[in-house]
């Protein structure tokens, strides 16, 4: 008993529905991208509940932005972004959560990125992403290149470490007792 | 359209009540940087916005939060999947039963646990009376700050009956935790059918009392009406879901797009507006409660006796009686409350429709009694980042009623 028993009282008939049109969608991305699509996880497969598509780190913009504005994808709606750490090599894996209104469905995007690597932004397909991308940062360190304003976002800009890494501690304190200035370079004007 | 005399499409502002901005009205080059919350009250004591002004207009704003962030994500990868369950409460606090709901939904997701029927339609009362309290509520503040202070007592009367409709339930009226994985803590008591019908038949004459106070209320309009729009290309670039962005014209609503619980059992609509702003919201949030409260008379029609809990032996919490009388009860308890259960690998994105919009709880789970990630994807942080935006150009005054209308909850965005 696990996530490959449908459920019905969560939609459990819509993976079978969506089946078809996911092998359809992988075998449209492998052939268009190639290479630069690493491995594609589908459900009842693999321990997953929508397909999840593993991209190179270097065509991830461009695969998202052919996610989003192709009629037949539609994955229009941005649903999360964030990330996980594997503790392992690779560490991070980038998650980028999508559903399409026009198809009902959804599909997960992934990237593996190593420590010392960067990221292009998503800001320039989403403008939402903005804020998403800064919490990653903010909680794992990723960077991400092209961002109009990767600051910290949820804790102090002084702030030492990154709490969502698995060796960061649970417990300790960093105190800041001034508050910070307010920001005046994000004021000015768009030229 | 519950009020006959109110037509939105015949409304027009009346002469010298200009929306579009007065170029009189601007300081030339001298400019105002202004630093409002966290503390002020139209901010809700948690948020903050730095805004430059050129009059009374704002010119460039961005926003700050995380004042109340309280690591929950990194918690939820340190704590049992049972212990759990009382953070997701302090998410969305004016609608913690939503919250419960969409949490043990994940986790049941991931071990492939089917819930009986009579829970799956209290999780369904559950999720449909918070919806109702959040609008009231939403609507309600966003009346206060602009002054209309009658009209948030009309809605905040209902919503005391309901709080003592959920204290029933659980004993709780704030913080409920009233799911757990697999069923729920206690069974409705005898007559909730009939009481919680009563509540639902009195709360529709008190909304269409709201809608008469204020829907057509020429003071409401003056200060709503084209106010703080953000339209249906912004909703989808800042991925905005729920009331918001069906106020904005994206017809979208998860209930009926990827059905969950029975909202495939019952029937309502998904009311849509398409101008974005501030009076759309309102309106929205109005129609949504009328809605919510057909879904729950129906509820209680069609709810029946049975379990309340899944038989599975992993989730299972042992009767007192099992556990005070026998030996196995006792150590099957213990484990349980001290070692937690076991969750098979794998990882999913459960979201359910939310009262502000899509909540999505995405959970890694590498086997053991802790998550790898647990990621809670709340609306509120989508709708306040484009605050912003949605502000710019606006009077100050405006930038109140437009952020008590995307109805930011602290809990929720800094998580």
């Amino acid at each position: 008993m696990d996530i490959r028993k449908p459920i019905s009282s969560q939609g459990g008939d819509s993976i079978l529905k969506f089946l078809d049109l996911w092998k359809k969608q992988a075998s449209v991305l492998k052939q268009k991208f190639g290479v630069a699509i690493e491995e594609i996880r589908m459900p009842l497969d693999d321990l997953t509940d929508v397909p999840i598509v593993y991209v190179q780190k270097d065509s991830i913009i461009s695969i998202l932005k052919f996610l989003k504005e192709d009629s037949e994808f539609e994955y229009r709606f941005l649903a999360d972004i964030t990330a996980t750490d594997e503790e392992s090599e690779p560490r991070f894996e980038l998650v980028y959560n999508l559903f399409s209104h026009q198809n009902r469905c959804r599909i997960r995007v992934k990237v593996r990125v190593r420590e010392s690597d960067a990221v292009a932004t998503a800001v320039s397909v989403w403008e939402g992403a903005n804020w998403a991308e800064r919490e990653v940062y903010d909680m794992f360190g990723i960077r991400f290149d092209g961002h109009p304003d990767l600051r910290r976002i949820l804790m102090d800009h002084r702030w030492v470490g990154y709490p969502l890494r698995k060796d960061y501690p649970l417990r300790g304190y960093q105190m800041f007792v001034d508050s910070e200035p307010v920001n005046l370079s994000l004021l000015e004007q768009d030229k | 359209m519950m009020n006959e005399d109110f037509k939105r499409s015949s409304f027009s502002l009346p002469p010298g009540y200009a929306v579009e901005h007065d170029p009189d009205d601007l300081w030339g080059d001298s400019r105002v940087i202004v630093n409002i919350g966290p503390t002020h009250p139209a901010m809700h004591g948690a948020l903050r916005m730095i805004a430059q002004l050129n009059g009374e207009t704002i010119e460039k704003s961005y926003c700050e939060f995380g004042f109340t962030h309280r690591a929950k994500e990194k918690l939820g990868e340190n704590r049992t999947y049972h212990n759990y369950i009382v953070y997701t409460d302090r998410l969305n606090y004016c609608s913690a039963l939503i919250n419960n709901v969409a949490y043990a939904m994940a986790v049941e997701r991931l071990m492939g646990i089917e819930v009986p029927e009579r829970c799956v339609w209290l999780r369904m009362i559950c999720c449909e009376l918070s919806r109702i309290m959040d609008h009231l509520i939403c609507i309600g503040i966003n009346a206060v700050d602009l002054g209309a202070f009658s009209f948030f007592l009309y809605g905040f009367h209902q919503r005391e009956e309901a709080y003592t409709l959920i204290e029933k339930l659980c004993g709780a009226r704030l913080t409920t935790s009233y799911t757990r994985i697999g069923g729920l803590m206690a069974d409705a008591p005898d007559g909730f059918e009939r009481e919680l019908k009563a509540w639902v038949g009195r709360t529709r004459k008190v909304v269409q009392e709201m809608d008469e106070l204020l829907t057509g209320n020429k003071i409401w309009h003056l200060r709503t009406v084209g106010v703080g729009v953000f339209n249906k290309e912004n909703c989808f670039e800042y991925s905005y879901s729920g009331p918001n962005a069906r106020a904005a014209g994206v017809d979208m609503d998860l209930r009926r797009d990827q059905p969950y619980l029975f909202y495939k059992n019952v029937e309502f609509d998904v009311p849509i507006c398409q101008n974005g702003d501030v009076f759309d919201r309102y309106m929205v949030r109005l129609l949504e409660i009328q809605q919510s409260l057909n879904i729950l008379s129906q509820c209680a029609d069609k709810m029946k006796k049975g379990p309340i809990w899944a038989e599975d032996k992993r989730v299972r919490i042992p009767d007192k009686d099992v556990v005070y009388n026998t030996m196995e009860g006792m150590i099957h308890h213990f484990k349980f409350f001290m070692k937690g259960f076991e969750v098979p690998p794998g990882e999913a994105y459960t979201q359910v429709e939310a009262a502000n919009g899509e909540l999505g709880f995405y959970i890694v789970s590498k086997g053991g009694s802790h998550a790898h990630r647990m990621r809670i994807r709340g609306p509120s942080v989508w709708h306040y980042q484009g605050l912003s935006k949605m502000v710019e150009g606006e009077k100050i005054q405006d930038m109140v009623a437009a952020l008590g209308s995307i109805n930011v909850i602290a809990g929720e965005l800094d998580r």
